[in-house]
């Protein structure tokens, strides 16, 4: 044992040595960066490594507050609630020294709306943009949008001149089998520079010695080198024997060791996401029951029992290890609109929901396929197992077909599956945002994520007299009407909020925050 | 009861008496196969049932009770609430019919194309060949990992779970063959020559029936060794599938599938949920391993 | 095969997708044409050496395929020299001294390592070196330079540190089967009236050994290595994933779940080209070492 902790110390004091300044981190991560344009794609780890090279005009701070980057100042104009006008900062310049003013901002925002950006369903209300002399900037939208500024912290700003030079004006064409420049090389204001970059394999950063933002923010770390990290066996020994310093997976059940290693520990935060389970409740019969021409899941008593068969407290202690809230809502608590009493865990026992099954005349219960993830949320494949068990005990045979994500979401989309776990989460912190992809009826604009086959007019009305409500107290009405007829009508089953679990050297510290987004500006080295 | 007296008093037996190690993995073995196959009469839970699981039972220790409920279980349970000395056994039960099944097929297959290479000669013979060649060289899991891309497609959502293990079964079984169909063509290219199987052509046997009547019994000491080894490959490669995500399903899981969901706990100090799964796969695979090499070293077949 | 691994489209586009989007892609792609036509369309690019871009990662696929190439080649050379040398070694070994307690040793731990899936091999691997002992890195191949278009891990230090586990993991079953191999030919080769009449002869143990008896053993050697790259570079799938080698197999693992087709279609060819080749030069060497098909063929 004695020799065991001498060979340790001695490889720790090895790695030490190794990276001669203190300032480098070592990240690893699941996932890797999926392209370097900023606009290709909308997806966390992509985005998580763009907003450090890149900025946007309004960005989250690590406790989810909207704090000034690129703007200063924001607001809708008070003569026109359509328009929302931006001050711009002054004195930014991007990596490649040239000047940050304006027309980068309308070019960027442009770029972010055209056809083969993934953002521009963010922007979706936006009519045009324009800049207002060197440093103003104003965006027109297709009514009053209260909410404008949750929709930009994804937003980034590129240069003008540098897209234009070396051609990466338009957003990379999947189709055309062409290779933008945009994807690989990287031009922005952020705190961090791209040194070299080899995807799935190793991404290295350096701090950018002009960043507007030295003297205000930490910036102790100067240089990072980023590693996707797949298995996750793997990644948790990657970072006990010291080869890294940071990653943000740490799977549930390697808390307790890392957080028992002198040298390790381990920070946790509430995560802005909710996990839930949706039932086709809309179609007269289901195609993968036992039941003929008839749907339980319409019959709310079915959905009620179901609701209380879930035992969230057993999934918290067990499968999760206490690394989750149990939620009664489909909505993290972050989202305006959150209330305790919404999310209170639906009362009832076994025998109630026994009752229920049997006054709806399934006492003999059915089968059911559940669709499920393995491979997108925290021990997803886990909860399904276990939902399976709980279903069980009221009478329903549940068969699971868990399988990647990449198979499991389209279901949803196509509306070829009756019974599906999903989780949502909420980058504008409202309500609507969750209104508009899971509650409106399923439609062309609005609903791409219902798979429900719910539809309610009334609730869709409501639903979209929401983007135009100036007056806050009003709309905060009008969603409080809208969560109560979803939990009325129980659209979803929800499971829990997932908490966030980032694993660290000791050396270094930071909180973490609820969006899982990394900003290593903020971060600090003891 | 002559048989047997026969068999007890033949040189295999005698040699296998006083071989140590062919008797301890033979015994183990049977066990095993035994304790699978026995498994619902032995196993004090059923974990294929998920309503007789509670899932608060979920990492109790082995010996030690569940700090939640009380409730005592010999080899602990794994993150489900599942007894593992239950879910090991039936989840043998799965690996062995899997692999069972798919030698089986293996063996059927290669056996039958061998002995056709063999007897019709010519172009059959050099096609056939020619497709075992790039059979051998295409690996198991690539070919599994196809069929079971393709097959996941074509099943109804609700079969999937069943259809799993024949795909298992099939992809493995399809992968295997080769050795069986070159062993048993080798041995029939010499049986052929040889004067008997000509005086059994002569008064009219077909060729068939000369091929299964005549020449099979000459290689089965050979299709028996291969059986034993590529069983245990099977057991290993079904193993191997799951950790990619093409294995049983987790609500029915086979030996592997336990290993994959087990090493997911190598660090977090749960140790029992991967070490009896793996330690009754390796004592499986390596006793059927031992014993095919006794096989090979008694029977001394012409493995070329 | 590839519609039924998933749709590429859920990942190509974020949560905040529309129905509308869905189909502008998919049309875009080409995904809803019919299979025959896409797949002619596939061919028709591939034969002009266009394999399409990348949907994961927007980069040409031959680009990709190029970079990933090498981890994966120098990987399975090393596990296959691995393999070979302590295959043949052992193998010899254990041959001459067939009674010994140490030849029981050897091949009852070979027989184990056989008897673990791929997968738990390297992680226990991993366990033991990287994070209790701290020897050897878990994962990556550690600094590499580049020479041309090709970078290696074998001229620096944490490059020849950081091959060692995986090559160990991905060669341990090729080198027990060279070993039993090499054993059982040697030891029919040593009782064979041949090596009695060298023994009468006196010559000595070593050239008899060495040069009389292991040169007769290695044709069948020579196949089984020649047929068990395939196999190396199929398992090289588990062994990059398990320790987070940068090559092709867990490009292809990458692809599936993301259902980058484009990669995928690119690495099942390169995968048969690849056996087509081995094939073909396992045929050639054999021709080379044994001289009696050279004769057979003649005839």
């Amino acid at each position: 044992m004695k020799l065991m902790t001498l060979l340790t110390s001695s490889a720790a004091v090895l790695t030490l040595a190794g990276g001669v300044s203190a300032e480098t981190l070592n990240w690893a991560r699941a996932g890797d960066s999926l392209t370097m344009d900023p606009h290709a794609q909308n997806e966390g780890p992509t985005h998580a490594l763009a907003s450090q090279i890149y900025e946007p005009l309004i960005q989250r701070d690590m406790s989810g507050k909207q704090v000034a980057a690129l703007a200063t100042e924001w607001g809708p104009k008070a003569d026109d609630p359509n328009v929302w006008a931006f001050t711009l900062r002054e004195g930014v310049t991007f990596h490649d020294g040239a000047e940050f003013d304006s027309e980068d901002v309308v070019f960027s925002f442009n770029r972010a709306m055209s056809t083969n950006s993934n953002m521009k369903e963010l922007l979706s209300s936006v009519v045009e943009v324009r800049a207002v002399g060197k440093y103003g900037f104003e965006i027109v939208t297709d009514g009053p949008n209260p909410i404008m500024a949750a929709n930009l912290n994804d937003i980034y700003i590129m240069d003008k001149g540098w897209s234009e030079a070396n051609n990466a004006v338009e957003v990379q064409d999947m189709e055309g089998g062409e290779d933008t420049f945009a994807a690989k090389n990287t031009n922005g204001t952020g705190p961090y520079t791209l040194v070299s970059r080899v995807p799935d394999n190793k991404t290295v950063l350096k701090a950018n010695p002009g960043y507007w933002g030295i003297g205000q923010f930490p910036l102790e770390i100067t240089e990072i080198n980023y590693t996707p990290i797949k298995n996750p066996a793997t990644r948790v020994a990657a970072l006990l024997s010291g080869e890294v310093d940071f990653i943000q997976d740490v799977p549930v059940q390697d808390l307790g060791r890392v957080d028992a290693d002198a040298n390790l520990k381990v920070v946790k935060a509430p995560q802005n996401r909710v996990i839930f389970f949706g039932l086709n409740q809309g179609d007269a019969d289901l195609t993968t029951d036992n039941v003929d021409g008839k749907n339980p899941f319409a019959d709310l008593r079915v959905r009620q029992a179901m609701n209380m068969a879930i035992n969230r407290e057993a999934i918290q202690k067990v499968v999760m290890r206490d690394q989750s809230i149990p939620a009664g809502v489909a909505m993290p608590p972050f989202v305006n609109g959150w209330t305790e009493a919404l999310d209170s865990i639906p009362a009832g026992n076994i025998d109630d929901a026994k009752a229920l099954m049997a006054d709806a005349g399934y006492g003999d219960g059915f089968s059911v396929t559940l669709h499920c993830p393995n491979d997108r949320y925290i021990n997803d494949e886990a909860i399904c197992q276990a939902a399976v068990g709980m279903f069980a005990q009221i009478g329903i045979t549940v068969n699971l077909d868990a399988k990647p994500k990449a198979q499991h979401f389209p279901q949803i989309g196509n509306l070829t599956t009756d019974f599906y776990m999903l989780g949502w989460g909420v980058p504008t912190y409202d309500s609507e945002y969750i209104f508009n992809f899971l509650m409106h009826t399923k439609g062309e604009k609005r609903g791409s994520w219902n798979g429900t086959r719910y539809s309610n007019p009334d609730m869709d009305a409501k639903i979209v007299s929401l983007a135009s409500e100036t007056d806050l107290a009003k709309r905060d009405a009008t969603i409080g009407e809208i969560w109560s007829q979803v939990q009325e009508d129980l659209l979803y089953l929800p499971i829990h909020h997932q908490v966030l679990n980032w694993g660290m050297a000791n050396k270094v510290e930071t909180p973490v925050s609820p969006d899982d987004r990394a900003r290593f500006k903020y971060f600090t080295l003891n | 009861m002559d048989t047997l007296k026969q068999f007890l008093a033949s040189d295999f037996f005698y040699s296998f008496r006083r071989t140590p190690v062919a008797v301890v993995s033979f015994c183990i073995a049977v066990i095993l196969i035994l304790s699978a196959v026995l498994a619902p009469v032995i196993a004090p839970y059923n974990p294929f049932d998920p309503a007789t699981l509670n899932l608060m039972n979920g990492f109790s220790k082995p010996m030690e009770p569940n700090a939640f409920t009380g409730e005592t279980f010999l080899l602990g349970t794994d993150d489900q609430g599942r007894d593992v000395f239950s879910t090991i056994l039936y989840g043998m039960r799965v690996s062995l019919f899997v692999g069972f099944a798919a030698v089986l097929l293996a063996l059927v297959l290669g056996v039958t194309l061998g002995l056709t290479a063999a007897m019709a000669g010519g172009r059959t013979d050099a096609i056939i060949m020619r497709i075992a060649d790039i059979q051998l060289s295409f690996p198991a899991i690539l070919i599994a990992m196809l069929i079971f891309g393709i097959a996941k497609g074509i099943t109804p959502p609700d079969m999937r779970n069943q259809m799993a293990i024949w795909v298992l079964i099939l992809s493995i079984g399809l992968s295997d063959w080769v050795q069986f169909a070159r062993v048993v063509r080798g041995a029939a290219m010499v049986e052929r020559q040889k004067e008997y199987v000509e005086a059994a052509q002569l008064i009219g046997r077909g060729p068939f029936t000369v091929a299964f009547k005549h020449i099979l019994p000459n290689v089965v000491a050979s299709v028996l060794v291969i059986a034993t080894i590529s069983l245990a490959l099977a057991i290993i490669a079904e193993a191997t599938l799951s950790f990619l995500g093409v294995g049983a399903p987790p609500t029915q899981p086979s030996l592997g599938t336990l290993i994959r969901i087990g090493q997911g706990f190598l660090f977090s100090g749960e140790w029992w949920i991967l070490f009896f799964p793996a330690t009754t796969l390796l004592l499986l695979a390596l006793s059927v391993n031992l014993l095919g090499d006794w096989l090979r070293n008694t029977l001394n077949p012409n493995m070329d | 095969m590839f519609r039924f691994v998933g749709d590429p489209i859920e990942n190509m586009l974020g949560q905040e997708r529309t129905d509308a989007d869905v189909e502008r892609l998919r049309d875009q792609l080409g995904l809803d044409d019919p299979f025959l036509l896409q797949y002619w369309n596939f061919l028709a690019d591939a034969v002009q050496g266009n394999l399409g871009i990348s949907f994961r990662q927007g980069r040409p696929v031959v680009e990709v395929l190029i970079e990933r190439l090498p981890a994966t080649l120098e990987l399975a050379f090393i596990s296959a020299l691995f393999a070979i040398l302590f295959g043949v070694l052992l193998g010899v070994y254990t041959a001459i001294r067939s009674k010994g307690w140490l030849t029981n040793l050897i091949l009852t731990v070979s027989l184990v390592g056989v008897s673990l899936p791929t997968f738990l091999i390297g992680i226990l691997l991993i366990y033991l070196f990287a994070v209790e002992l701290g020897w050897l890195p878990s994962f990556g191949r550690g600094d590499t330079v580049q020479i041309g278009w090709w970078t290696t891990g074998l001229l620096t230090i944490s490059g020849l540190k950081a091959i060692i586990l995986p090559a160990i993991t991905l060669g341990l079953y090729q080198m027990t089967l060279i070993m039993r191999l090499v054993r059982s030919e040697m030891s029919e080769v040593l009782n064979s009236d041949y090596i009695r009449f060298a023994r009468a002869r006196g010559l000595s143990e070593r050239t008899i050994n060495f040069k009389h008896a292991l040169k007769n053993t290695l044709v069948p050697v020579i196949t089984i290595t020649g047929l068990q790259l395939g196999s190396i570079i199929a398992f090289a799938i588990v062994t990059e994933t398990v320790f987070q080698w940068p090559g092709v197999g867990l490009l292809f693992i990458d692809s599936v779940q993301f259902v980058d087709i484009p990669v995928m279609a690119a690495y099942l060819m390169f995968i048969s080209v690849m056996f087509v080749a081995i094939n073909l030069i396992v045929d050639i060497l054999y021709v080379i070492v044994d001289p009696r098909l050279r004769i057979e063929g003649a005839n």
